[in-house]
């Protein structure tokens, strides 16, 4: 099928995933509505409806790899970038989902208008990745982010979680100002807001050079913030400790996701030829991340917040990738994202389970014995846990690996051992909480033997281990899919290949 | 005129972002997130004069989201302030390192 866009019916068929998920999501929050004296909604029911819908936007989604589109000038892309980002986003969604039932019954939380929450971010997440058009990205982004603020403050009888929405409000929308500040500017020295036409604008050299600068850099510093680059992430760690634990989860995997694809997309795609002004300011961020985010981490003893900060890190990986800026670095990160939003999801949903499904236990003395009180479930965290270090033989150290080799490409030798260096760091935080899993006897009175894990989670810690090995160890698959995916993202380094020493 | 327009919005959008950054009020922070907004508004409808009407179209989707953000900002700044009975941004200190 070939979608031409001159007939306004071929929109619908280029956003046919994000129009069935927001469909769903209204149908969800329809499912979740409950009179003062029904009895609650059915949590688990209400889980697996919205699983239905976001299996369903799947279904679109891999549909639309059969569809081509020959114009270039709509506001909606149809490339196998987006395609890409769009499976990272509804596979963040639909593991928050399957984790997060157990904790929502437990905390009594509306059930209906948490899903739907998490079905409409995903939608504007999806917006985010498919869209060549800033003002269409800047609702996007808003959809999401909004959605975002209210699942942080979503437990409304827990203190923190309404001082980390009020954190995260504030920030992120001041982070949002920015971004839009830089729309402003780049559009009144471009003329236009789709970026290929930007980067025609730039290319030939017209525009305003001083309001496009300052333009870009507004930007900039809107997507450090919102990808939670140091020294932009003082948001990120009360956010993510104060929030509920699914929120978190979703917050950590997808959300940081899509910040990074639209991030991508927009300076690959927008400002190519200024790579040079840009690619420092990158350098710096990515360095400055995963120095600063790895050394708080190791001083951390809640887990939450551990791995908040590791979130913040692992951020600094990605920057790696975007300073890069050739194909083989965009697939790293697509990769990396992939991997990132299983093994994050997954940590958080063990986290869940040994806090026993609320906001206490999160210490990481109180890890200690879970490992022989609970085997199998010990034995994925470890797993979770080496892939977030990066370990070999897990998914984590080849989106690692792809991503060094990437910056090695472009000749970014010193991002490259800053990278390694910071990865051996961050085995110390994440192996310290194995260690006591394994090696230290549980306290009195905190016994491991009661956890409270249903199916659902178990269908996603075992789906989530089972991608983390299958990656780590035949990882070639889905490279070619990521390499598919980044064709015609990232050639400006290519061409600077041989210039520099 | 549109040089005007444009640094009026830049005084603007400083003053805003100061705000943020150095009042403690919670819902003085958050209008002053809204005049950043509007301070980006006035810049697209002074460039709007010179590149086209379409600058005034992103201003209405802007004031949207400005909306549907101030509903769910005031929700928070409303539920914060049944635990702590006050919204001064020094008081939230439970989230700390």
């Amino acid at each position: 099928m070939t979608l031409d866009f001159v007939s306004n019916v071929d929109y619908i068929w280029a956003l046919l995933p994000e129009i069935v998920l927001s469909v769903w999501a209204m149908v969800v929050l329809l499912a979740g509505v409950r009179r003062p004296d029904d009895p609650p909604a059915n949590t688990a029911a209400l889980g697996w409806l919205a699983l239905v819908g976001i299996l369903v936007a799947a279904v679109a989604n891999g549909w639309l790899y059969g569809v081509t589109s020959t114009a270039d000038a709509a506001m909606i892309t149809v490339d196998p970038f987006r395609l890409f980002a769009n499976w990272v986003f509804l596979l963040g969604a639909g593991l928050t989902v399957l984790v997060a039932g157990p904790y929502v019954t437990r905390q009594r939380l509306q059930a209906g208008e948490f899903y739907t929450l998490i079905l409409l971010a995903t939608v504007g997440m999806m917006f985010m990745g498919g869209t060549r058009n800033l003002i269409l990205l800047f609702l996007a982004l808003e959809t999401m982010s909004i959605a975002a603020y209210v699942l942080t403050a979503y437990n409304r009888r827990d203190r923190k979680s309404a001082e980390a929405g009020l954190k995260y409000f504030i920030l992120g929308s001041f982070s949002s100002g920015f971004l839009l500040y830089g729309i402003a500017l780049v559009w009144g020295a471009t003329g236009s807001v789709h970026l290929t036409e930007i980067a025609a604008v730039v290319e030939a050299g017209a525009g305003f050079t001083g309001l496009l600068l300052a333009g870009m850099a507004l930007l900039g510093i809107g997507f450090a913030f919102k990808v939670g680059a140091v020294p932009f992430h003082m948001w990120a760690p009360d956010a993510y400790e104060g929030a509920p634990s699914p929120s978190t989860a979703f917050m950590a995997a997808a959300v940081k996701a899509a910040s990074f694809v639209a991030f991508l997309r927009v300076f690959l795609e927008a400002f190519p030829t200024l790579y040079e002004s840009w690619y420092p300011v990158v350098w710096w961020l990515a360095v400055l991340t995963m120095v600063v985010a790895n050394l708080i981490a190791l001083t951390q003893a809640n887990v939450k917040r551990m791995l908040a900060y590791s979130s913040v890190a692992h951020g600094g990986y990605l920057l790696v990738a975007v300073a890069a800026a050739n194909e083989m670095a965009t697939a790293g990160l697509l990769f990396y994202l992939l991997v990132y939003t299983v093994m994050t999801v997954g940590a958080f949903a063990i986290l869940m389970i040994v806090s026993g499904q609320s906001e206490d236990r999160l210490q990481v003395e109180d890890y200690a014995g879970f490992g022989w009180a609970q085997p199998v479930l010990a034995v994925v965290f470890t797993i979770f846990l080496l892939s977030l270090a990066g370990f070999p033989g897990t998914g984590g150290f080849m989106a690692k690996i792809y991503i060094l080799q990437g910056a090695v490409e472009s000749q970014l030798w010193m991002l490259a051992v800053i990278l390694a260096l910071a990865t051996v760091v961050s085995y110390y935080y994440y192996l310290r909480v194995a260690w006591y899993m394994w090696m230290r006897s549980a306290a009195a009175g905190n016994d491991h033997a009661r956890v409270w894990t249903p199916l659902p989670v178990w269908l996603a810690l075992i789906l989530s281990a089972g991608v983390i090995l299958y990656l780590g160890v035949l990882p070639s698959g889905l490279l070619d899919g990521a390499m598919t995916s980044a064709q015609g993202l990232g050639v400006v380094r290519d061409g600077l290949l041989g210039l520099r020493p | 005129m549109l040089a005007e327009a444009l640094v009026l919005s830049a005084i603007l959008f400083v003053i805003g972002t100061t705000g943020v950054l150095i009042r403690r009020n919670a819902i003085i922070m958050f209008l002053c997130v809204e005049l950043q907004l509007n301070a980006v508004n006035l810049s697209f409808v002074a460039l709007s004069q010179y590149i086209g009407i379409e600058g005034q179209v992103f201003v209405f989707f802007i004031m949207t989201v400005a909306a549907a953000e101030a509903a769910v900002g005031l929700a928070i700044i409303i539920s914060i302030f049944r635990h702590y009975e006050t919204v001064n941004v020094d008081n939230f200190n439970l989230l700390k390192w």
